[in-house]
């Protein structure tokens, strides 16, 4: 048998269950007491299912919310209430939180399968690897080990090489 | 107006002079795809440095692009209200781009069958458009194109959400496909409200010719695909296709019905649609698209000449307020003198129109 279902908006189990049509999607909810009673849920007259959805994808709950802040751009996640855009590409990995529940009813899927951009990522990965080899040179040079320095500056110039940069000589 | 934008308004275009592949209920078929650049911001949290910065590295990486080699780049700042109003009016920019500051821009080929709008809601909006019912080419195209850009911009990509873009619902492929689709039986038999629900069910979405918010005059409606993360480009526009041929099909069993039931109606729709554009001295934007839908619809049934068809797709386009304006060379003209120089345009036009034949046996060319 199926385990007993978790509430949606907290780990309690659920004894609320409701299935809505809202333009033509079936969206069900599995609430525990105490939270069908906190959302008027119980009064199902006055009640919007899709308001509850809504709410529950768009505003994770404070714990998930609070002190969320994209770490490049300084989004957050009121300022996704205001205008239903991030901020930069990066809001999706710091506001995973904020991401994540929205994505399950909004797409076929949550794992991206189509294209991918061939050079792009080689392209990034190149220069990852390089900068961090020039991190390592430097603090090698400022550590005084040369030795490690010379085999920094020699991989580097392979690297370089290799990907068809060119190479200053030295 | 700058010469290069004069150039591009007045040459032959894919949407108004591709004879080739016009047909019946698909007018036009369009795929656009959603790219941002990595390390920069969204468009509309970019500050005007940030927006010149990006607007400055794709027009760049645009002039580079084969297939964009003779193309033309405008910013919008530098196109009057006007010339704005004509790139919306052609499906090459979207009213949003039209509306937005500094540090928009938008680069068009030259026969206007791919646009890419830059900083509009996501760095780049890629747009390749092709008259009648050419998806998996359009698709073939700007697969292409991407892949191009791609060699000199770096793409904001993750492995697991695929092409990052500003709004959640673009994530993945960043892909939206659509067919502009003309539906008159449909309408006419009051099912569209029935096909717009299991369009809905299967996904897709319906919309005006316009866009979102934009109303469904001349019974021309845009259906596009819904969602774009986790299924491949190929899946969605194959569904899509699939969709669109029931449409279609639907579309066709609605006019032979009509016909059936009812057989004169459909000829005096027509008959007096021709009538009137033909002979009336003030025609409004909507009821010049809803006449030329009729007539459309009459050189489907066979009722005029097939070669007639390219001129009926032109005046859809010609009809409207910007390009009304800009046959009459001014940029800014009041509601009543649009409507009677629209007549005007029409009745010029149609004089050179065969007067319709009402074959009682039509044919049928799907």
């Amino acid at each position: 048998m199926a385990s007993p279902l978790k509430c949606d908006l907290c780990d309690n189990q659920a004894t609320v269950h409701l299935t809505q049509i809202v333009n033509h999607k079936v969206h069900k909810v599995d609430l525990c007491e105490a939270c069908a009673q906190a959302k008027g849920v119980t009064d199902p007259s006055g009640f919007s299912l899709a308001d509850l959805l809504l709410k529950a994808s768009l505003n994770p709950e404070p714990p998930a919310a609070s002190g969320l802040r994209c770490a490049r751009c300084g989004f957050v996640p009121e300022d996704f209430k205001k205008t239903g855009r991030f901020g930069c590409p990066h809001c999706y990995d710091t506001l995973t939180g904020l991401v994540d529940p929205m994505l399950e009813n909004m797409h076929k899927g949550t794992q991206h399968s189509g294209k991918v951009p061939e050079r792009a990522i080689a392209r990034k990965s190149l220069q990852d690897r390089l900068s961090t080899l020039e991190t390592n040179l430097q603090t090698a040079i400022e550590a005084e080990r040369y030795e490690d320095a010379a085999k920094f500056r020699d991989e580097i110039l392979q690297v370089r090489e290799a990907a068809g940069l060119p190479t200053p000589s030295a | 107006m700058s010469s290069d934008f004069k150039k591009i308004i007045s040459a032959p275009a894919e949407l108004t002079d591709n004879r080739e592949s016009k047909c019946p209920v698909v007018l036009m078929t369009r795929v656009r795809l959603a790219r941002n650049l990595a390390d920069h911001r969204f468009p509309g949290r970019a500050d005007a440095a940030e927006r010149q910065d990006v607007l400055r590295q794709c027009q760049e990486s645009l002039s580079e692009t084969p297939g964009l080699k003779r193309s033309t780049s405008a910013r919008i700042e530098d196109l009057s209200p006007a010339e704005r109003l004509l790139l919306v009016e052609r499906h090459l920019i979207s009213r949003e781009l039209s509306g937005t500051g500094k540090g928009s821009g938008v680069v068009i080929n030259r026969d206007q069958s791919i646009s890419v709008m830059v900083n509009e809601e996501d760095h780049l909006r890629i747009q390749v458009l092709r008259t009648g019912f050419q998806l998996r080419k359009a698709w073939t195209t700007i697969d292409a194109l991407d892949s191009a850009l791609e060699q000199s911009l770096n793409y904001a990509f993750s492995a697991k959400l695929g092409y990052l873009t500003a709004c959640p619902t673009n994530l993945g492929t960043g892909l939206r496909a659509s067919a502009m689709m003309h539906l008159p039986a449909l309408v006419i038999a009051g099912q569209m409200e029935k096909v717009v629900r299991a369009v809905n069910q299967l996904g897709m979405v319906v919309r005006g010719q316009f866009g979102e918010g934009s109303d469904a005059s001349g019974s021309i409606f845009q259906i596009s695909n819904q969602t774009t993360l986790g299924e491949t480009e190929t899946v969605i526009i194959k569904r899509l296709q699939n969709v669109l041929k029931s449409i279609v099909e639907h579309e066709l069993n609605a006019r032979d019905r009509l016909l059936e039931n009812d057989p004169a109606k459909l000829p005096d729709k027509i008959g007096r649609a021709f009538g009137v554009l033909n002979h009336a001295h003030l025609i409004s934007s909507a009821e010049a698209m809803n006449l030329l839908s009729l007539v459309r619809l009459g050189v489907d049934l066979g009722y005029f000449p097939e070669e007639q068809r390219v001129g009926i797709d032109r005046l859809f386009i010609e009809s409207q307020p910007g390009h009304i304006q800009h046959r009459a060379g001014q940029t800014e003209i009041e509601s009543d003198e649009r409507d009677r120089l629209r007549a005007e345009h029409l009745r010029s036009e149609f004089a050179k129109f065969s007067t319709p034949v009402y074959e009682p046996s039509r044919k049928r060319l799907n």
